[in-house]
């Protein structure tokens, strides 16, 4: 089951250019919520925030209140593995690790974490690909072919179910069918919808029939400010304010 | 259709054709050029060696000087034996300070490694013995194999850390990503997922500092020392190929000539070997498609 | 920005304003018919329906193929959306024309009957408010399309009274039926003229206010 993402006071840096203003955002649980905006507007940094990937750059820093859950992500004595964990991320490009067998690429959430029973670790891994929509175009060839001999859209849904298999409790994705050809584009919207019966998503997305298709909540981000954030139908047919407007119209960005 | 004349095919300029094979032609050559000396070594030692290599020579210990007879089974096993104390030097101590560099030394800690892992590289290979000599063979008041390997293990460590470090820096930062964002720590994201992504270019990079050291003569002279018996303790004298071949080419007796060549035509095959043993024990873990 | 949209937005503009021009002039030449008694303004009503209908295929096209094409959003939806319902309006507004242009001509083929009902007063109100309403899309004037809305109770009063009139009339002594009953009916076909006039202010303002104010409420978005 999913769990409510609450953001007050999100502050964000790269050395000592801001690029997040004191962001206010709750994200319900079991909801998809969709992050728009032009380019360098910061919805990728604020969706590396949640999950404290934002840190993992030199000199970047955070700053604010998040709570996942029940889970402070910036409280002091929070660790930041242990909020990944908790926290899936999918990327605009699929990596799977090259080296390593499908299988072996959805069980390295767990298998890197301590998790040794076998059965279980099968069982987890079915779950996965079943969740992901890759178990039937996989199953002949869980151990004998390697994550980067998949098509790209196949990679997306391996990694996607690479990070199912860990159990978190929300699902971060930056644009996650960027990089993909329509019929996976919306294999993976069909997929992001399905999800969150079972867990609450934010999806970075510059392709705004994309958010308009998927999301039911879209924040609309500008120069490191949340300017708009509401139901996707109000949005998209009456926004409140005229730079949300100009965006969506194409008049800039 | 813009005009109504029949479409042509356009011709390339001979001066581009010739230029295309001309450039094809010179870069053949060169490679031949390369691999022309290799070729003319090998078979030459072949010639001069091949004929001199016989059971007794790949199982028996030299005999005193002017019998004829004999053979180099204890530089075999010697060289073998140094040959493993330098990889258990080199290689950890390679790789890791190649993890170093690569995932935490972006910075002037890091330049100033790098800088000396160069210079390193550059010392005369007879300097290294030496240095291993005043440190350890003086010590302990005799040669030995372990000093040998030493010495070995300290001059694969600059191609085996520069290997490893550029190996890792090939690795998409997008394959770290992936794993820290499975909250998988940072050190296990380097060792298990990063350098496992790396893996065979830094197999290669132990092979080529392999490769290089199993030939080495000057730093065996003074650690080594080589040895006309068996000896398998790390702690005694220790006949080595590179060292026997040496001692019998300079010597005047003709048999031990013959016997030289033997010696370096076995040194190359067992180099050879063992590099071809890890390609392939490599290649076959390898995934489809990885 | 997306010129070749805004070219495709700009043509549906002018492409709608040139239709709500020739209904327009479809209201005032059935009106000067009326008045007149001349049918050869009957004639221009009805040959000119059939240039409104062709507006009408062509704006509904373009429409659609913009809304296929250029995945419109926000206001530029709510714009193409309002054009997509003016257009049928104006249509009506077309189709309505030619019954009084049929009514009138039927008035003209029997004696002229003095009825207390001001026809050419009513229908000057109908075309105001046609008028108006167009200005209000041209100019994307929400404040001019409010005051159309409050000129359709005038009308419908008028309409009203016309009915108790002529309903008097035709059950009074008067062998006038026929013409009260043709005066009705063009009574009531400016009265739904007025309506549709409405209607095309109330889609003005939802696409400038993005405000659903049909059935006399003023619905907004949550």
């Amino acid at each position: 089951m999913g769990v409510g993402i609450e953001v007050r006071g999100l502050n964000a840096w790269y050395g000592k250019n801001q690029s997040l203003h004191s962001i206010d955002m709750t994200m319900p649980a079991n909801h998809v919520t969709a992050v728009i905006g032009p380019s360098g507007c910061g919805k990728s940094t604020f969706v590396r925030c949640l999950n404290r990937m934002h840190e993992t750059i030199p000199e970047a820093r955070a700053e604010g209140s998040v709570k996942v859950g029940d889970m402070d992500v910036y409280g002091s004595g929070s660790d930041p593995v242990e909020v990944r964990r908790r926290i899936g991320m999918v990327f605009q490009k699929p990596n799977p690790f090259p080296t390593m067998s499908i299988f072996d690429n959805v069980a390295a959430g767990l298998k890197l974490n301590g998790f040794r029973n076998r059965k279980q670790l099968q069982e987890l891994v079915e779950r996965s690909l079943r969740l992901a929509a890759l178990w039937d175009e996989v199953k002949d060839h869980l151990h004998k072919k390697s994550g980067a001999s998949l098509s790209g859209g196949q990679q997306q849904r391996l990694c996607i179910a690479r990070a199912l298999a860990v159990e978190p409790e929300v699902l971060l994705m930056d644009e996650p069918a960027s990089a993909l050809d329509p019929i996976s584009t919306s294999k993976i919207e069909e997929l992001i919808f399905q999800l969150k019966q079972h867990y609450t998503v934010v999806i970075v997305t510059h392709n705004m029939q994309q958010a308009a298709r998927v999301a039911e909540l879209t924040g609309f981000f500008l120069m490191g400010s949340l300017i708009e954030y509401d139901k996707t139908e109000k949005i998209f047919t009456t926004p409140a304010d005229k730079r949300t407007e100009d965006y969506i119209t194409g008049r800039f960005g | 259709m813009r005009n109504s004349s029949p479409p042509v095919t356009p011709k390339v300029s001979l001066w581009r054709r010739f230029a295309n094979h001309g450039a094809t032609a010179f870069a053949t050559l060169a490679a031949v050029l390369v691999l022309l000396p290799l070729l003319a070594i090998f078979a030459y030692l072949l010639m001069k060696g091949a004929g001199s290599i016989n059971w007794a020579f790949l199982t028996q210990t030299p005999k005193p000087p002017g019998e004829v007879g004999g053979g180099m089974a204890n530089a075999i096993v010697g060289t073998g034996l140094i040959l493993c104390v330098a990889s258990v030097i080199g290689v950890p101590l390679g790789i890791g300070s190649g993890i170093y560099l690569a995932e935490y030394g972006r910075n002037r800690f890091g330049d100033l490694i790098r800088f000396t892992a160069d210079v390193l590289n550059g010392v005369p290979s007879i300097v290294i013995g030496i240095a291993a000599y005043a440190l350890i063979v003086v010590r302990q008041k005799h040669f030995s194999a372990f000093s040998g390997g030493v010495a070995l293990g300290i001059m694969m460590v600059p191609t085996v850390a520069r290997t490893t470090e550029e190996m890792l820096l090939m690795v998409p930062n997008v394959i770290r990503e992936a794993a820290y964002g499975l909250g998988i720590p940072r050190w296990r994201t380097t060792l298990s997922i990063t350098l496992r992504t790396a893996s065979a270019g830094v197999i290669t990079g132990c092979m080529l500092a392999f490769a290089r050291v199993a030939g080495e003569t000057a730093p065996l002279l003074f650690t080594a020392f080589g040895n006309q018996f068996w000896n398998l303790r790390l702690n005694q004298p220790t006949a080595a190929l590179s060292l026997q071949v040496f001692t019998y080419a300079i010597s005047p007796y003709e048999d031990w000539h013959k016997q030289a060549w033997a010696g370096a035509l076995i040194l190359i095959l067992l180099i050879v070997g063992a590099v071809a043993a890890v390609r392939i024990v490599t290649t076959r873990g390898r995934l489809k498609g990885a | 920005m997306r010129s070749r949209f805004q070219q495709g937005l700009d043509d549906l503009k002018e492409k709608l304003l040139r239709m709500g021009g020739l209904a327009e002039q479809a209201i005032d030449r059935a009106t000067e018919a009326y008045r007149s008694r001349d049918s050869k303004f009957c004639q221009m009503v009805l040959t000119g329906e059939s240039a409104i209908n062709e507006a009408e295929r062509d704006i509904d096209e373009l429409a659609l193929d913009l809304l296929a094409m250029q995945q419109p959003m926000a206001v530029d939806l709510r714009f193409i959306l309002a054009v997509l319902k003016i257009n049928a309006d104006l249509e009506r507004v077309g189709d309505q024309a030619v019954n009084i242009a049929q009514r009138v001509l039927d008035l003209i083929s029997e004696p002229e009957i003095e009825l207390p009902v001001d026809i050419p007063r009513m229908a000057d109100a109908v075309s105001t408010m046609v008028q108006r309403a167009l200005e209000s899309f041209l100019d994307g004037k929400a404040e001019v399309a409010e005051a159309v809305l409050q000129m359709d109770g005038i009308v419908d009063r008028m309409k009203d009274e016309a009915f108790v009139v002529l309903v008097q009339k035709m059950t009074g002594d008067c062998s006038c039926t026929r013409q009260a009953l043709d005066v009705l009916l063009i009574a009531r076909a400016l009265e739904r003229i007025a309506d549709h006039a409405t209607n095309i202010a109330e889609d003005v303002i939802f696409w400038v206010r993005g405000a659903d104010v049909r059935h006399g409420g003023a619905h907004y978005r949550e």
